[in-house]
């Protein structure tokens, strides 16, 4: 499986408004990329554009795979709501790619994946049991089951407590190695500590701005890690 | 608790009864008191109870085959926008005609038996059970479908994953109208043409002056009604409680 690049050009607009662009996004093969921005700047429907999934915003431009082939079937998307299915068990929730597409892996595969989220022994309950932060775990292991080259990311550890989130996030950037990962966020420390490259959208424009020299993920309290989340805070402050 | 709830609208209802006859000097073959009927209810306690076993019967398989068909038509129709364009103002259409008018005519088609009161159970409860089922079909929440597009799902496997389960709800409250109208369709069916069931004997009562015997049957028509309506609801509300648990 190689992992393309991908690229999002043009403009976006909803009901005739524009949302952002003209813009140039362009996410290298194989790299975890964040993106970063205020809120209603346009993240989660640039996630959409890619994944096909945009609903109402339309896109005035092109969102495509770097190497001409088409995204469909090579992306799985971890919406900002959880959408776990109330009357499916755990298990049957991450699995439910699997039997939407007519096949069915192993029960035990679903297992490991919780037990490596930290939800051992879980796979029985159903969702309305959860937390916020355990059903938002149960969506990152359904896209991580998905087994995609390309993974869009919507506010993926957004609901989790400070030291689930480090573990989580450690967890998710060893399973999703060598893929293409778009990850949006509003947290300038997630985006310190995880991205290979940092996009900033603020105005409707994409800015790239330079991540910390060492490989993520990176330790959150490291010198470097601290001082880009500051440089990131900074440049957000100045969006806003 | 409960039981004083219920006790208590019965006993003002009894009451309002008593004193209108009272009152108003009913006799007997008008209005016959609580205790004639009361009396008749107990005496008459086997052919009340024949009868009622028929119109249940009725009603029971009339709302299996009703529930069945309209779980059976909402999802073709779900499955098929073209059919649905097609198919749905004609299913308003029939709900247009007063089933009333139809039931000689299934009278004539399906027999003096059990058989035109089925269909006539089925007729009425049809439309409910389709019409809630197919609009909760067609209102998936926001999200999962699209989740299930990008996961590479085909669309009869997201209507049977995804659309189907999500619209569980739509189908249950249709099934709980259903339960009450069953009835209803049952008996018009027996007053049109029939040999058994409690339509057939509340009509027989009527034609020799056994007002009594009338009210007797009504009452048992009105208990049937409400223990199937609480057991309907009882079962939906369990299963939904289970499935989400």
């Amino acid at each position: 499986m190689t992992a393309p690049a991908l690229r999002l050009t043009g403009t976006a607009r909803v009901g005739g408004r524009v949302l952002f662009g003209p813009l140039d996004l362009a996410v290298p093969g194989g790299e975890w990329c964040c993106l970063l921005g205020p809120s209603g700047a346009g993240k989660s429907s640039l996630l959409h554009l890619l994944a096909g999934t945009s609903g109402a915003v339309t896109l005035d431009g092109s969102a495509r795979a770097g190497d001409g082939a088409p995204l469909a079937g090579r992306v799985a998307l971890m919406a900002q709501t959880d959408l776990l299915l109330p009357w499916l068990d755990l298990c049957d929730n991450i699995r439910i790619g699997a039997r939407l597409r007519g096949t069915r892996p192993s029960r035990a595969q679903a297992e490991a994946l919780l037990d490596r989220l930290g939800l051992a022994g879980m796979g029985a309950r159903k969702p309305g049991a959860l937390s916020g932060g355990q059903r938002q775990r149960v969506a990152l292991a359904r896209t991580l089951l998905e087994d995609r080259p390309v993974v869009l990311l919507d506010e993926p550890f957004s609901a989790l407590d400070v030291a689930t989130r480090l573990a989580v996030q450690d967890m998710a950037a060893h399973a999703l190695r060598g893929r293409t990962v778009l990850h949006v966020t509003h947290d300038p420390a997630e985006a310190a500590r995880l991205g290979d490259s940092i996009l900033l959208l603020a105005g409707g424009q994409i800015r790239a701005v330079a991540p910390p020299p060492d490989a993520p993920p990176r330790a959150p309290d490291a010198t470097a890690t601290l001082s880009a989340t500051g440089h990131l805070t900074r440049l957000l402050l100045e969006a806003a | 608790m409960t039981a004083l709830r219920l006790f208590l609208p019965v006993m003002l209802a009894l009451a309002l009864w008593q004193g209108a006859v009272t009152l108003l000097a009913m006799p007997p073959f008008i209005l016959p008191d609580p205790l004639r009927v009361a009396g008749t209810l107990w005496t008459s306690r086997a052919l009340l109870a024949d009868h009622a076993m028929v119109t249940l019967t009725e009603v029971l398989a009339g709302l299996a085959l009703g529930a069945g068909l309209g779980w059976i038509s909402a999802v073709g129709l779900a499955l098929s926008p073209g059919a649905a364009r097609l198919l749905r103002p004609l299913l308003v259409f029939s709900q247009a005609v007063p089933v009333f008018a139809l039931a000689p005519i299934l009278t004539l088609w399906f027999g003096y038996g059990i058989g035109s009161k089925i269909a006539m159970t089925l007729l009425i409860i049809y439309f409910p059970v389709t019409s809630a089922f197919f609009d909760a079909l067609m209102r998936p929440p926001a999200g999962w479908e699209a989740m299930a597009r990008v996961m590479g799902g085909s669309p009869a496997r997201i209507l049977w994953h995804i659309r189907i389960p999500a619209a569980l709800p739509g189908f249950l409250s249709g099934l709980r109208l259903a339960a009450v109208y069953a009835p209803i369709g049952a008996v018009l069916g027996e007053w049109v043409g029939a040999s058994r069931g409690l339509g057939y004997l509340m009509l027989l009562a009527n034609g020799r002056a056994k007002t009594d015997l009338m009210f007797a049957a009504l009452l048992v028509l009105a208990v049937l009604t409400l223990a199937l309506h609480r057991a309907v609801d009882r079962g939906c509300l369990a299963l939904e409680a289970r499935r989400l648990r």
